[in-house]
């Protein structure tokens, strides 16, 4: 079972003199549509803030979520902080620079009440999921899955939430859970991320306007997967959400992540914030698949996705998680990482990232041994097509407290055609001699006599390459529960297509 | 069923294939012989379709249809199939995976429905029994560390699940011990019927013992030199490949 959370940016509205870029986008859209499914726009009213970052919107956006004042000023002083930092630099990704006064911070749509059941949410909306195959009624009727619908970052429609709710599981939208469950989320939210970790983390901080949150009591093991789903739609708007999973003693959780947005020939910022939380013998495994709209063939447009996540095993013998399928975006700039901290806990991270024509990738993770026999193990395959780049950045770091420490780190990668790049970067800082940490690395390019063979049994050079590339993918597929796994295997197909040939 | 007329091919513009002639027809069993070097393997690639052989001059029809127009895949499609003399590895992708896609993408190329899980297991199972394959093996990744006569066996199997009009063998025998040379050329036979044809590629004549050809060629220099029955195959065994240069040349000088 799955329960879905779904997060996503509306329409804005249109001074009239768009309205003539607008009908030439949607050509160029249309044009385009062919290969990115997810490319529509849903046409909803919504209520945003004008654009451009100041103190102000600051308190527009705690104002609008009628936040507590202590989450106001945890907002200024990440915002203060914010101001004095700088871009960073160092990833292996190249952009214009970004204008962060030309961004709409907040962006709703405008339903005038909370909806308390399904039926009352936007009909349009209601099209949306369906066109993003989550549908809400559909999937809670058919397969008991539960959806936890947010637009625009706002949290528009849960289900299931009463089952969760028995056991004691809390699951929603971050905004309700600043009303609900403050202590909670003065105790932990930037706990594992500080607001001031680094310069995306900051904004973020400042200015996120949703996000899901999720604490699993003691004890508890999660009977269904928990979901969200992100989406952005309005133009100009930047996406910031906010994710937050404590699991207490003993409990297990397993958490996917889906996201898409419609295709425009600007660039959208997307810069999220994952903490995750383990204490004794808890577990937490997190999936995403990532598929915002990465830019033309020309590499116009697209997602500039700068994304923090993190967790901490606290406890004993806890256990952390990462898998990613990394599909969209025009440039990837993310390291899900592990802080061992509890004595025994593991971290995994498995990877896949796919970069085509002109998207820019640059991710991995980072594994901090601090707790005694800990061990980690990172396996990433990279995916490079047309004139793309794929970085693996990895850190494994063992402290000298760390005794018996274990890493191990696999990175593939895979090069169709000649005119892509892929690029290693493991970083190894080991400080406990009794420490252990492999590190394997290959670096292969899709045959023309692989292509061939499958050529002469039938299949043609598409499917070839399909089946060859899930197929060095499949370590990291099978990491993924079974609802994901299907699609994210399409959505490889779907990446690569035309890259070949 | 195939008819090659005057074929010939280059490789990074060296000619290899300097005019063949080869007519073959359902129901039969052809050996093409031959030194090393004299375009045995280049004849099975350019009946293929593999890309890096261009054809200079020459036709070769196969069921009625212009074979050198057709893209590799199509000519799967049609009903040709190589027995690779160095089968890839695919890593990841299993066996079983890679057969059921090939399955249906030629039922789809002849207009057919793809087969469902159950039905493909049902015929996979068939064949399986036929071919007396392990189902362990279907489960590994396509061909990855597989032996040498764990490949070959593959692609046989490969070849019973396609039910190829004309299968092409090149060199099956290269790299396998006695015992399976026997266990693929039985497979090979089990699966020869009176619709469809085999053309076996092979240096040495022991894989000829037990797949029994209707007719054997000697390919040298590009050309089919000399044709006969099974028995030109005990003559070449015996006198070895010189004594068919020795012949050539002379006649050449003459």
């Amino acid at each position: 079972m799955m329960l879905t959370f779904v997060a996503m940016k509306t329409e804005t509205a249109q001074p009239p003199h768009n309205n003539g870029i607008k009908a030439e986008l949607s050509s160029i859209e249309s044009a385009v549509l062919t290969d990115y499914k997810y490319g529509f726009v849903t046409d909803i009213e919504a209520d945003s803030a004008p654009k451009g970052l100041n103190e102000d919107i600051v308190r527009f956006i705690s104002a609008k979520k009628n936040e507590p004042e202590w989450m106001l000023e945890w907002r200024l002083k990440a915002y203060r902080h914010w101001l004095k930092m700088e871009e960073p630099k160092w990833a292996n990704i190249k952009y214009p620079p970004i204008n962060y006064q030309d961004i709409i911070y907040y962006s709703a749509p405008k339903q005038k009440i909370n909806p308390k059941n399904l039926d009352e949410i936007d009909p349009e909306l209601r099209r949306t999921f369906e066109k993003l195959g989550i549908s809400l009624d559909e999937q809670k009727r058919l397969s008991g899955v539960a959806v936890d619908a947010v637009i625009d970052s706002v949290s528009i429609g849960t289900s299931f939430k009463e089952q969760l709710a028995e056991l004691g599981i809390i699951f929603c939208s971050m905004s309700e859970a600043v009303q609900e469950h403050p202590e909670l989320i003065k105790k932990y939210l930037s706990s594992v991320v500080p607001i001031t970790d680094n310069y995306f983390a900051a904004l973020n901080s400042a200015v996120f306007s949703d996000g899901s949150f999720c604490y699993i009591p003691k004890g508890v093991r999660c009977p269904m997967e928990l979901s969200t789903y992100f989406r952005i739609n309005a133009e100009n708007t930047g996406q910031f959400e906010r994710t937050l999973i404590v699991a207490e003693e003993g409990s297990y959780v397993s958490y996917l992540e889906g996201c898409t947005a419609p295709m425009r020939d600007e660039n959208q910022l997307h810069a999220a914030v994952v903490e995750l939380i383990t204490m004794d013998n808890a577990e937490i495994k997190y999936s995403t698949v990532q598929n915002w709209y990465p830019g033309d063939k020309e590499g116009k447009g697209g997602i500039y996705n700068f994304v923090t996540k993190r967790g901490i095993c606290k406890g004993y013998n806890s256990k952390i998680s990462w898998t990613q399928v990394e599909t969209g975006s025009s440039i990837t700039w993310k390291y899900p990482s592990v802080i061992l901290k509890g004595d025994n806990s593991v971290g995994e991270f498995y990877s896949v990232a796919v970069t085509n024509n002109h998207q820019q990738a640059d991710t991995g993770t980072k594994m901090q041994h601090l707790g005694k026999n800990t061990k980690s193990r990172i396996v990433s395959k990279g995916i490079s097509a047309g004139v793309s780049n794929n970085s693996y950045r990895g850190l494994v770091h063992v402290g000298k407290n760390a005794r018996n420490a274990r890493n191990f780190s696999q990175c593939d990668s895979l090069l169709l055609g000649d005119r892509c790049g892929a690029h290693t970067f493991p970083y190894i800082e080991v400080k406990n001699k009794s420490a252990i940490v492999e590190h394997e690395a290959t670096t292969s390019k899709i045959g023309e006599d692989q292509i061939f063979y499958c050529n002469q049994r039938g299949i043609d050079t598409e499917t070839a390459v399909a089946l060859i590339v899930n197929g060095f993918a499949k370590e990291v597929m099978n990491q993924l529960p079974m609802e994901f796994a299907v699609e994210a295997q399409k959505l490889l197909a779907i990446s690569l297509e035309g890259s070949v040939g | 069923m195939l008819k090659i007329q005057n074929l010939h091919a280059n490789v990074e513009g060296k000619q290899i294939l300097k005019g063949i002639n080869l007519e073959i027809k359902a129901g039969e069993v052809h050996a093409i012989m031959g030194p090393n070097g004299s375009g045995k393997s280049t004849l099975a690639s350019v009946l293929a379709g593999r890309k890096e052989y261009e054809v200079t001059e020459g036709t070769v029809e196969f069921l009625g249809r212009d074979l050198l127009d057709l893209d590799p895949e199509e000519r799967a499609g049609e009903g040709l199939f190589l027995a690779f003399q160095y089968p890839v590895e695919i890593p990841g992708l299993s066996t079983t995976n890679f057969i059921k896609t090939a399955v249906n993408e030629i039922r789809k190329y002849r207009g057919q429905e793809s087969l469902d899980a159950v039905a493909f297991l049902k015929m996979m199972k068939e064949k399986m029994a036929l071919m007396n394959i392990d189902q362990s093996l279907l489960s590994r990744p396509l061909n990855e560390g597989f032996s040498g006569g764990e490949k070959k066996r593959n692609e046989i199997f490969q070849m019973a699940m396609l039910q190829p009009k004309l299968a092409i063998l090149d060199e099956t025998d290269s790299g396998l011990d006695i015992d399976a040379i026997r266990i693929v050329a039985n497979g090979v036979n089990k699966l020869h019927t009176k619709e469809n044809a085999v053309l076996v590629v092979t240096h040495y004549q022991r894989l000829l013992d037990y797949i029994i050809p209707d007719f054997v060629h000697v390919l040298y220099n590009g050309r089919i030199v000399k044709s006969g029955t099974k028995e030109l195959a005990l003559e070449l065994e015996e006198k070895g490949y010189d004594f068919i240069k020795n012949e050539i040349d002379v006649e050449e000088q003459v």
